[in-house]
């Protein structure tokens, strides 16, 4: 059995045992639409207020209702001793790190990538600045699963981990809010969003590359 | 063969034990006892490599574990305190994604007949939180039937268990002794493996 068929292994769990438990995966979807559409009825209809908030609005939400379902992503593991089984399995355990991140990434990402524009929509986003929104949020939400994971790792089993959590990983996730908004902003002001997606992409594949092998570290430490 | 020299642990200011050492050859197994909080479950932690000793060395067929790697791990089934299932799914998805794991690739089938063996027919669609205390130990014991490595360190495998599971599983274990398996295991009872070299280790509090 190669590596890869471990890995989905380890997806597909993930999302079974998800799929049983609905109300977790809808809570961060909820949290996101429901922040969002404050912020129109808050200040009301005036359109070029809204469409100059709309991209950061949209990005802290994004922030904000993936640290909600942070906690989730090993302490079950590890309340039920499964954590331990996957550091003992003969497979790299950053492999399988990287397994529950990208079905962390697919349960709580991907729904908020599907339904930002929809939302967008209440700031009167045009349809152009609507699909940087997607792509800016579809290189975004796997990067601040990957840097979330660092986090939720670092704090396992230690008491009041949620708070900590946040206070962890809300500052790492400063520059992928920062050129995910930038390059809504940009492309409404027209001067091209390429650059902020590129360099967006490039902190992706960063992230993807050191953020399992930090959390694997972080992971030993916990099981110790 | 399984060799520990010199172990020691401590946990906090506490020195668990020191200077502990042993051998396990094919074919034999450690009955490991001592009071509560006499470093049982931390002494099996550190032989499955989770927590590193504070001092001394563990070899495997006479390589350090810690050069061994996946290779060691791929030699060793360890059963915890806690059973590694997951509530929400079923026996059997639990069963084949413990497999997957290891990187066995179990048949639903497979998976079936050896719920089936260990006292579960009939249950292994039914999701985990809905069996009882000793049944989930049952479903996490199962995992011996597919279980190729020949080193198993058991946690209290006995806890939750009926005569008829206990018995299961001393068969269990002196089959797997027979065809040349080591075993260690903790427990609070007497245990009883027919036809295998027992070596008992106390570890004082």
């Amino acid at each position: 059995m190669n590596a890869f068929s471990v890995l989905s292994a380890v997806v597909q769990r993930d999302l079974l045992v998800a799929l049983r438990r609905k109300s977790e995966v809808l809570t961060t979807l909820f949290f996101f639409v429901i922040v969002v559409s404050l912020f129109p009825l808050g200040i009301g209809p005036e359109m070029d207020l809204l469409r100059k908030i709309a991209p950061g609005v949209l990005w802290v939400a994004a922030l904000l209702a993936t640290m909600l379902s942070l906690n989730r992503l090993f302490a079950a593991d590890h309340a039920d001793g499964t954590l331990e089984q996957m550091a003992l399995a003969p497979v790299p355990l950053g492999l399988l790190v990287t397994g529950k991140v990208v079905a962390h990434w697919l349960v709580s990402g991907l729904p908020l990538v599907l339904i930002a524009p929809l939302l967008g929509l209440q700031f009167d986003l045009a349809p152009r600045a609507l699909t940087v929104l997607m792509i800016s949020l579809l290189l975004g939400t796997p990067l601040l699963s990957l840097i979330g994971a660092i986090g939720a790792a670092l704090t396992l089993g230690v008491r009041g981990g949620g708070v900590l959590v946040s206070l962890l990983t809300l500052p790492l996730y400063i520059p992928a809010l920062i050129f995910g908004a930038g390059a809504v902003e940009a492309d409404i002001s027209g001067l091209g969003a390429a650059g902020h997606l590129s360099l967006l992409a490039a902190l992706l594949a960063l992230a993807a590359f050191f953020a399992p092998w930090a959390t694997t570290a972080a992971l030993r430490i916990a099981l110790e | 063969m399984l060799t520990a020299t010199h172990l020691a642990c401590v946990r906090g200011d506490r020195r668990l034990f020191a200077g502990l050492g042993f051998t396990l050859e094919a074919g034999a197994w450690i009955y490991l006892t001592g009071e509560n909080g006499s470093g049982k479950t931390s002494l099996l932690r550190i032989l499955v490599g989770l927590s590193p000793p504070e001092a001394g060395e563990i070899l495997w067929q006479g390589t350090p574990i810690t050069s061994l790697g996946d290779d060691y791990r791929k030699a060793v089934t360890y059963l915890g305190h806690h059973n590694a299932l997951k509530e929400e799914l079923t026996a059997s998805e639990n069963l084949c994604m413990g497999a997957a794991l290891a990187g066995i690739v179990l048949e639903k089938s497979e998976a079936t007949k050896m719920l089936a063996e260990v006292g579960l027919a009939g249950r292994e669609e039914l999701p985990v939180r809905f069996l009882s205390q000793g049944q989930k130990r049952r479903v996490a014991l199962a995992r011996l039937l597919w279980s190729k490595s020949p080193l198993w360190v058991l946690d209290e495998p006995f806890v939750a268990l009926d005569a008829a599971a206990v018995l299961w599983l001393a068969e269990t274990l002196a089959e797997h002794l027979a065809a040349g398996g080591m075993a260690i295991l903790t427990s609070h009872q007497e245990v009883a493996i027919a036809g295998s070299t027992m070596q008992t280790l106390r570890l004082a509090a």
